[in-house]
């Protein structure tokens, strides 16, 4: 499918969704709430089936922890990002969708690990390349590590 | 025309004449076990070295070949570096099983060595049970194995002994039938009466089919007992580390090493006696002229020859084929070894008593 | 460091728990897994991954292009090659710069070669798993052409740096072309050996036939890609679907089977070192002269969002790069084949022995760096 219909055929199942920035994937940005609808859709929409979740991850920008979604079809090879914008970077919370896609659970574990976002409903949330007991999320902008890393 | 039990008489009278009985019967028996000991020791020492030569050549290497010339000396300064180690004392470890493990496998080793006939009357024993004798033996080193995993206190130890001791009981039934086949045909259990019955041909050539088929399984049969080859998933390092022998360290380790070595020493020389005709030379039909030449290479180095070419075989197979799974090992011999080896016997019996060998 | 055990379920007596890692001699790398057994027979499995995590994408924001591209060959260091082009790539497109043609040609051919060596080590690796522990020294030997290939065009063997934003760090040694030449001719004989001595062989295909069955559908929910996924049925070639370099102007098959199992995972690997053979003869003796170094004034990507996928020899590898105009990223992201491609061992080798986990994980072909950046 060419990006004018898939952008017409989002709209039509959920008109909020605004085209975002990215120029060389079809990007659109949703809100945490409306997420695990659009990405059920795409995945179980006969013309779309983006049955491929290729990546999963999050970057702390100015206007709050954006939370990435890359899928593909393996049918079609068309490609769709997804934005979700998180401005309470205090306690940011998004549902998983570990369900739709078994390769989120680790993505949406990595992410948790690195930036503290909370997925609602994940099976296992823990950390998964940095120990247990460790304090803080390395990725974001504010992280202050105890050893400096930064010169 | 070489015969050794001039020698072993002479030396036998000379002892019972100068000492009373019971002095002649130990000093005897010290020179023995001395001789024995040596042998082995040396042997082991050796036929580590011709692995590592032959798995390099294999693999596109050379091998050892810095200390001593060609790399002589290498399983010597091996050995040296494995006595001076530390002896690594595991708490909450059986400490007299785990001591034993490695005495018991060694000696069943040692004794079975006694057996083996090297040239006519170059033999420790001659019971008239000999082959039963040899297999009785070797399954001794079984417990050693078993106790040696379990003493450990791991759990990867008790895994690798509990494979090795499933896969050793199983192929037993192959080795015995096996053997079994060649002894139908010879009539006897005895050793020497076994050589002596090759005089005019190998066993391999006079029964030919099915005494081919019992060579084949006993070589694949034996190579499982010695946990060798592709049979050596009780040690496999890329799965459980070193298995049974995981937690042996210096000169127990070394025992183990040794006393694997010499099994498959074992195997082969069981295997050039009864098969191959042990020490006698290669004869060519009724070529006398050859046959001769043939008689004047001692029988020593007939017997060490066919030894080496079977230990051969057995290091090659080793390099080349990947290694089995527990199952399919076990499979291999239930389902396939077993059957073929009880319908061999049946026809070599069928065989020997129409006499329709050669 | 603590580390807060899983409340683990032992469900029956029998059940024990051993720590396959995370030094082991056939796991490849530091991995832990945790795996359940039941006499001899796998439950689950729980991978525990992180001994090697660098904080690769922290650092890289404070480093400029360039620089952080030396970070990346330490990730899947066995394609070090194409880890680099997927970076090099991805800020080309962002700057909207074209390297010439040259460039194109012998990034391709260095990819192809970074391959074959990749496939060589894997091959070499799992045979020694399984107990053929002659292929380990074939493999490598045939495999020390190409790394001395390496060394004579870019300075060095393993982790090579040589294709960076922009083009390349040098032009390749007079010597190249006559070089692979030679290798292309030499290795078609080996392989034939490689094949003689495992593939062939009834043991081999014992251990390795309906092993850790993977399905086409698990294959795309876990996202599993490269030769693992390839052999499984699941059509992941990004050489195919979005070609990039010189790889519009090849013809090469993707090889896929429908089975799933060891064995085909295995199967794949074998034939794409023949295809990639193919594809370096169809370049090699083509290279047009060109200029080996764009001449930019800075490499700054422009304010945006960028992604770039290659195949990697274990997968897609995905380059996510978020720019505020400045010589660093605000935001780096590697998405690499085998951090999916681990989590889909525990679906694959539950039920099978300990064994087949070995002959599962080798043919998954798991770098684990690359797991854990």
């Amino acid at each position: 499918m060419s990006r004018e219909d898939i952008t017409e055929l989002v709209a039509r199942q959920l008109p909020e969704a605004k085209p975002g920035p990215c120029k060389q994937l079809l990007e659109f940005i949703v809100d945490a709430g409306h997420i695990r609808m659009l990405a059920d859709y795409l995945k179980q929409n006969p013309l779309t089936k983006m049955d491929y979740l290729f990546c999963l991850t999050a970057a702390d920008r100015k206007d709050g922890l954006n939370v990435l979604y890359f899928m593909t079809s393996s049918v079609y090879h068309h490609s769709v990002l997804i934005r979700v914008i998180l401005a309470d970077k205090a306690h940011p919370v998004v549902p998983t969708v570990s369900d739709l896609w078994k390769a989120a659970e680790f993505y949406e574990r990595e992410v948790f690990d690195l930036f503290g976002i909370h997925f609602e409903n994940h099976p296992d949330l823990r950390r998964i390349f940095l120990s247990d007991d460790w304090v803080g999320f390395p990725l974001r902008k504010d992280y202050k590590d105890t050893f400096t890393l930064e010169r | 025309m070489y015969d050794f039990t001039a020698m072993t008489d002479s030396i036998n009278k000379y002892l019972n004449v100068n000492f009373s009985p019971f002095w002649a019967g130990l000093i005897a028996m010290i020179l023995l076990g001395v001789t024995i000991l040596t042998f082995y020791s040396v042997l082991g020492l050796y036929l580590v070295y011709a692995e590592r030569k032959i798995c390099a050549r294999m693999q596109n290497r050379v091998g050892p070949n810095r200390v001593g010339p060609m790399g002589l000396f290498q399983t010597v300064a091996d050995l040296i570096k494995l006595l001076l180690k530390e002896l690594i004392y595991i708490r909450n470890a059986d400490a007299l099983l785990f001591n034993i493990a490695p005495f018991i496998v060694i000696a069943a080793s040692i004794m079975a060595i006694g057996a083996i006939p090297f040239a006519k009357g170059l033999q420790a024993i001659d019971l008239n049970i000999g082959v039963l004798y040899v297999l009785a033996i070797s399954s001794l080193g079984v417990i050693g194995i078993l106790i040696a995993g379990w003493a450990s206190n791991s759990k990867y130890s008790v895994i690798g002994a509990m494979r090795s001791g499933a896969q050793i009981i199983s192929y037993e039934l192959s080795v015995g039938l096996a053997l079994l086949c060649i002894i139908t045909y010879a009539g006897s259990m005895q050793l020497s009466e076994i050589i002596a019955s090759q005089k005019d041909g190998w066993w391999i050539f006079k029964g030919h089919i099915p005494a081919l088929i019992a060579f084949v399984i006993f070589l694949i049969a034996g190579t499982a007992e010695t946990n060798r080859g592709p049979f050596d998933l009780a040690e496999a390092e890329s799965e459980l580390t070193a298995g049974f022998h995981t937690e042996y360290s210096g000169i127990k380790f070394a025992f183990f090493f040794l006393a694997e070595y010499m099994n498959m020493f074992i195997i082969a020389a069981i295997a050039t006696t009864l098969f191959l005709g042990g020490w006698l030379p290669f004869h060519l039909f009724q070529w006398d002229g050859f046959n001769r030449v043939m008689d004047f290479i001692p029988p020593v180095f007939w017997f060490f020859g066919k030894t080496a070419l079977v230990i051969y075989l057995m290091m090659w197979f080793k390099w080349t084929f990947p290694r089995l799974r527990i199952d399919q090992l076990l499979t291999l011999e239930w389902k396939y070894l077993l059957p073929i080896n009880l319908m061999n016997l049946v026809m070599i019996a069928f065989l020997t008593l129409m006499q329709w060998h050669f | 460091m603590k580390e807060i055990l899983v409340d683990i379920d032992l469900k029956e007596k029998e059940e024990y728990i051993i720590n396959i890692g995370p030094q082991h001699p056939s796991t490849h790398g530091v991995l832990r897994l945790e795996t359940c057994l039941q006499g001899e027979e796998v439950k689950y499995i729980i991978p525990h991954c992180g001994y090697i995590h660098r904080g690769i994408e922290k650092m890289s924001e404070k480093l400029t292009y360039p620089q952080l591209l030396h970070l990346t060959d330490r990730m899947d260091y066995l394609s070090a090659h194409i880890n680099n082009e997927a970076v090099a790539l991805c800020v080309e497109n962002a700057m909207e710069v074209q390297v010439s043609e040259r460039v194109k040609y012998i990034r391709t051919i260095l990819a192809e070669l970074s391959r074959v060596a990749s496939h060589q080590l894997w091959w070499a690796a799992f045979g020694m798993d399984l107990g053929a522990l002659t292929t380990f020294f074939y493999g490598l030997r045939d495999r020390e052409k190409i790394l001395d290939i390496f060394e004579e065009s870019t300075g060095s063997r393993l982790i090579q740096s040589f294709i960076t934003p922009g083009g390349l760090m040098s032009d390749i040694h007079p010597n190249f072309q006559k070089r692979v030449k030679d290798f292309i001719k030499y290795f078609r004989t080996k392989l034939p050996e490689y094949d003689d001595l495992l593939t062939g062989n009834v043991i081999f295909r014992e251990r390795t036939q309906g092993i850790g069955i993977l399905s086409k559908e698990d294959a795309i929910d876990y996202g599993v890609t490269g030769p693992s996924g390839r052999g499984s049925g699941f059509h992941c070639d990004i050489r195919k679907i979005a070609p990039y370099s010189a790889y519009p102007l090849v013809e090469f098959n993707e090889i896929t089977f429908a089975e799933g199992d060891t064995y085909h995972r295995y199967l794949v690997r074998m034939k794409e070192m023949w295809e990639s053979l193919n594809i370096i003869e169809q370049l090699i003796d083509n290279i047009p002269q060109g200029e080996i170094m764009l001449n930019l004034k800075a490499i700054k990507a422009p304010k945006g969002d960028y992604y770039q996928r290659v195949e990697t020899a274990r997968g897609e590898l995905g380059v996510y790069i978020v720019s505020d105009g400045g010589p660093s990223p605000a935001r780096i992201k590697y998405r690499s084949p085998n951090f999916s491609n681990l989590f889909v061992l525990n679906k694959i080798s539950a039920g099978h022995k300990i064994a087949d986990l070995v002959a599962i994980s080798g043919s998954l072909d798991l770098v684990i760096p690359d797991i854990d950046r």
